[in-house]
């Protein structure tokens, strides 16, 4: 600031605004590994953070809630009630003459409420007085399994197919990409339909694997994209004359380079395919009954909203706080991952960081 | 390009072919076409087997069956496609032909709707990056992208149909709902027209006293029931379209332009009374585009009797500002079939339909009561669809208009000393667009495919419900018919996309080079 006519106060306080965020931008990044600055900055994004608390809590909630197996591990519930338990419909203190009303109460004792707590069918009984809590939980625990299969699947395969095409570019590249725009047009309705004639009912599982094997070619085209860019930088070219491998310089050297847009892509094809999903069993071409899922619920006792809500209710709202709080964490993650990503600098930090430019002069 | 195009075409064919013959077998063995007639103890059913074996040629194993279905589709380049016939003996060509009006009809305003208020609010909300309606959108982004559709359905059809069909036989708004209603308007807009906190309060207490005054006299007239515009409103709502579309477009400070918008609000008024001998029960539908074209001609002529130098910034804004008056006018019509409509027998007073593409039991020779009736089969569902889709627009047109506002060009833009409108709407809003056109075709051409969910749910009858009987019925033929026009467009749009995108952007040429 070397001139500080009266006038042209306004330009001067622009300049020192520019130097100032430049400033903290880099004061905050100094010193630390790239890894250290994702981390930092996904802290930073407080919905995703909080996100992350509430997709955890849940994951461990429904899990645990009733018994359930994953892989070798099987978990012993601590809720009462099985899905095929069949104890007798509730009637005293429903409304309006309904049968299997929710016990849940959130309002403590002194406010005349019944407490805090979760009472004998804290969601309510379905038709056949079914605990409805035990059924909300094996209906998420299945989302959430179909989910990470799906994901897990569609990830590695559109990654592979992407990463290959990309980087080898010509006829391979050619290949690929028309195989892509081929699976693209065989709708997943049908493979679902499919699956359920010719095998049975295999569970949800083998739905999700199937669905995974037919829901990567999004991902495999972005990830061609980053990789046809990617591979024309120098530090490529470095490790090339280095003697790197093809496999070693896809893995090692432009995949890391290209995480950022993968993760984000990977979180939303998760909350695509517990969409998916629902919808699928909402269609009846999904998970069946007896199996329980949280599309094939509501799907069920769609009839029954302007009587009996709860069951409309509670399966909804599972749905929507999983998806929700991973598109939470994947625009975290979009953020943290974005080098050019500029947040909102607070007046107290600006005026800090004018304040010491001031003084080093 | 010419040989990218044929390249591109000739793939095309390729992977349709090898994508069908798949879609074919996997249909087939997923279930039987004859299997409930096997177990069956109706004496005819050995009959009936019989005759659908023959008709279907159930006789021929799958993978061959499949070129009688396809020789039959490749008449097509010589003018007699066979689309071959369904389960029940009707014809797949037409059964198709009668659905893909019922879907356009379904999905089109939808998109349509989705597109124009998602653009919107993603450009406000770029606009005014990390400020709280920043967040605030961000949040009901989020939370209508993690919505299944067939649960908002089942909210809005309790709460927009049938609570608010209760509310018509009894028009009086609650004082909890008054007041929620007008402060949700209230922040909606103070957040969106400001940024300092003494005048976001100034708006906000401007918008309440305004929208809960009018929500309150509205109740007063009995408007609810028997909802109208009149020429004065129409008048006064023109001006200030005139206004807001000058504003944004070319600047209040451009006289000739508000000069030309006002006259055109003017010319509304006149244009109203002339228009009401034409609005009668033989009105058509090429009478009102008839209408639309000639307020189109006025516009255009009084637009360059006005300006001397940069017409066409000007003529858009007339026109814009001369049809949407002219909008106004057809609602206005609209307003007052309403009670009549209502009255009607099959209506019965509840006109908030849950299920459905049309009521078949009212009178059809009045043409407004019976489009009123489809506009308002068609509500729920469009509301619906666009509150999933509206999400995808909002975060796409704001993430890019973000992009684009680092640009090196904006940067120039403003350094000329352009005005931050002629900055936002003419270099960045317009850059904004060519990435959205390329998922805008593809949503456009996902229009003809149906919603199969939302069909579902409403009881509509478009290429979703087909589809979904086809996979139900084992109905080879039918399915193939759908897939083959909604797989054929889906892979049009794509190659349409790429072009338009080499077209629209200089710098990416499609077909040079890889």
């Amino acid at each position: 600031m070397k001139i500080l006519k009266f006038g042209k106060k306004r330009q001067v306080k622009e300049d020192l605004d520019l130097t100032g965020e430049n400033a903290i931008a880099n004061k905050e990044t100094a010193g630390l590994s790239q890894s250290q600055i994702v981390l930092k900055r996904f802290l930073r994004h407080k919905a995703a953070v909080f996100s992350v608390g509430i997709l955890i809590s849940i994951i461990i909630f429904v899990f645990s809630a009733i018994d359930s197996k994953i892989g070798p591990i099987s978990i012993n519930g601590w809720w009462k009630h099985k899905t095929d338990d069949l104890p007798p419909l509730l009637y005293e203190g429903c409304p309006d003459g309904t049968v299997g009303c929710p016990t849940i109460s959130m309002r403590p004792k002194w406010l005349g409420g019944a407490g805090i707590g979760f009472g004998e069918h804290p969601f309510g009984q379905d038709d056949i007085g079914r605990d409805y809590f035990a059924l909300v939980m094996r209906g998420a625990q299945r989302s959430v399994m179909v989910m990470f299969i799906i994901g897990f699947f569609a990830a590695t395969i559109g990654i592979v197919v992407g990463a290959v095409a990309g980087y080898f570019r010509g006829w391979i590249d050619a290949v690929l990409m028309r195989f892509t725009d081929f699976i693209i047009t065989i709708p997943s309705v049908i493979i679902g339909a499919v699956i359920g004639a010719k095998f049975g009912n295999l569970g949800a599982a083998v739905l999700a694997v199937y669905l995974g094997l037919f829901a990567w070619t999004g991902l495999s085209r972005l990830v061609r994209g980053e990789f046809l860019s990617l591979r024309e930088r120098e530090f490529v070219d470095a490790a090339r004359v280095a003697g790197a491998s093809a496999r070693r310089i896809i893995f090692k050297h432009i995949l890391p380079n290209a995480v950022g847009v993968i993760i984000v892509s990977v979180t939303l094809l998760l909350s695509g395919a517990i969409l998916l999903e629902t919808a699928l069993s909402y269609l009846g071409f999904g998970v069946v009954s007896p199996d329980v899922s949280l599309g094939l619920l509501i799907s069920n006792y769609q009839a029954a909203f302007s009587t009996r809500p709860w069951l409309f209710w509670y399966p909804g709202f599972f749905i929507i706080a999983i998806a929700l709080s991973i598109n939470f964490i994947g625009d975290g993650l979009r953020d943290a991952f974005d080098p050019r990503q500029k947040r909102a600098i607070s007046k107290k930090e600006r005026l800090r960081a004018m304040v010491g430019i001031r003084n080093k002069e | 390009m010419l040989a990218y195009v044929t390249r591109r075409l000739g793939i095309l064919f390729l992977i349709l072919f090898g994508s069908s013959f798949i879609l074919y077998n996997l249909a087939a063995i997923s279930g039987d076409p004859i299997g409930e007639l096997r177990f069956s103890d109706d004496p005819g059913a050995a009959q009936a087997i019989i005759d659908l074996t023959r008709q279907l040629r159930l006789d021929v194993p799958p993978p061959l069956r499949y070129f009688i279905w396809l020789k039959g589709v490749v008449g097509l380049f010589w003018g007699k496609a066979d689309f071959g016939l369904t389960r029940d003996s009707l014809s797949v060509a037409t059964e198709i032909g009668n659905a893909i009006p019922v879907s356009i009809r379904l999905v089109f305003v939808a998109t349509f709707v989705a597109i124009v208020i998602g653009i919107a609010i993603g450009i406000a909300s770029a606009l005014r990056q990390y400020s709280r309606f920043d967040y605030t959108m961000t949040f009901f982004a989020f939370l209508l992208f993690s919505l299944p559709i067939f649960w908002v359905a089942v909210l809005l059809k309790q709460y927009m149909a049938i609570q608010f069909n209760n509310f018509l036989s009894d028009p009086n708004v609650p004082f909890g709902w008054l007041l929620t209603l007008s402060t949700l308007t209230a922040v909606f807009w103070a957040s969106v027209l400001t940024r300092a906190r003494v005048k976001f309060w100034l708006t906000f207490s401007t918008v309440f006293a305004f929208t809960s005054l009018s929500i309150k006299t509205l109740e007063i007239l009995g408007w609810f029931t028997n909802p109208r515009l009149g020429p004065v409103v129409i008048f006064i709502l023109s001006v200030g379209i005139a206004f807001a579309i000058t504003h944004i477009s070319v600047g209040l400070s451009n006289r000739t332009a508000l000069n030309a918008s006002l006259t055109m609000s003017v010319f509304t008024l006149g244009w109203y009374f002339a228009i009401q001998p034409m609005f009668n029960s033989q009105t058509s539908l090429l009478q009102i585009l008839g209408l639309g074209v000639a307020t189109t001609i006025v516009a255009t002529i009084t637009s360059l009797f006005f300006s001397r130098i940069d017409r066409g910034p000007l003529i858009r804004t007339t026109i814009l500002t001369a049809l949407l008056s002219a909008f106004l006018i057809v609602v206005d019509k609209y307003m007052r079939t309403w009670s009549a409509y209502m009255s009607e027998d099959a209506v019965n007073y509840r006109p908030v339909p849950t299920f459905g593409q049309s009521k078949p039991l009212l009178p059809q020779e009045d043409y407004w009561i019976r489009t009123l009736d489809i506009l308002v089969h068609l509500l729920l569902p469009t509301i619906a669809l666009t509150l999933i889709s509206l999400a995808g627009y909002v975060r796409f047109s704001r993430g890019t208009l973000l992009e684009v506002l680092n640009q090196d060009y904006i940067r120039t833009a403003r350094a000329k000393g352009l005005t931050e409108r002629t900055v936002i709407m003419r270099h960045a809003f317009r850059n904004t667009l060519i990435p959205l056109t390329t998922i805008l075709v593809a949503d456009i051409v996902g229009i003809i495919g149906g919603a199969i969910i939302t069909e579902r749910v409403f009881g509509w009858y478009g290429m979703g419900t087909l589809f979904n009987r086809a996979i139900a019925t084992v109905d080879l033929n039918l399915l193939m018919g759908v897939f083959f026009i909604t797989a054929t467009l889906a892979v049009l749009a794509n190659l349409i996309a790429d072009l338009l995108y080499s077209a629209l952007d200089p710098r990416i040429r499609a077909g040079s080079g890889k």
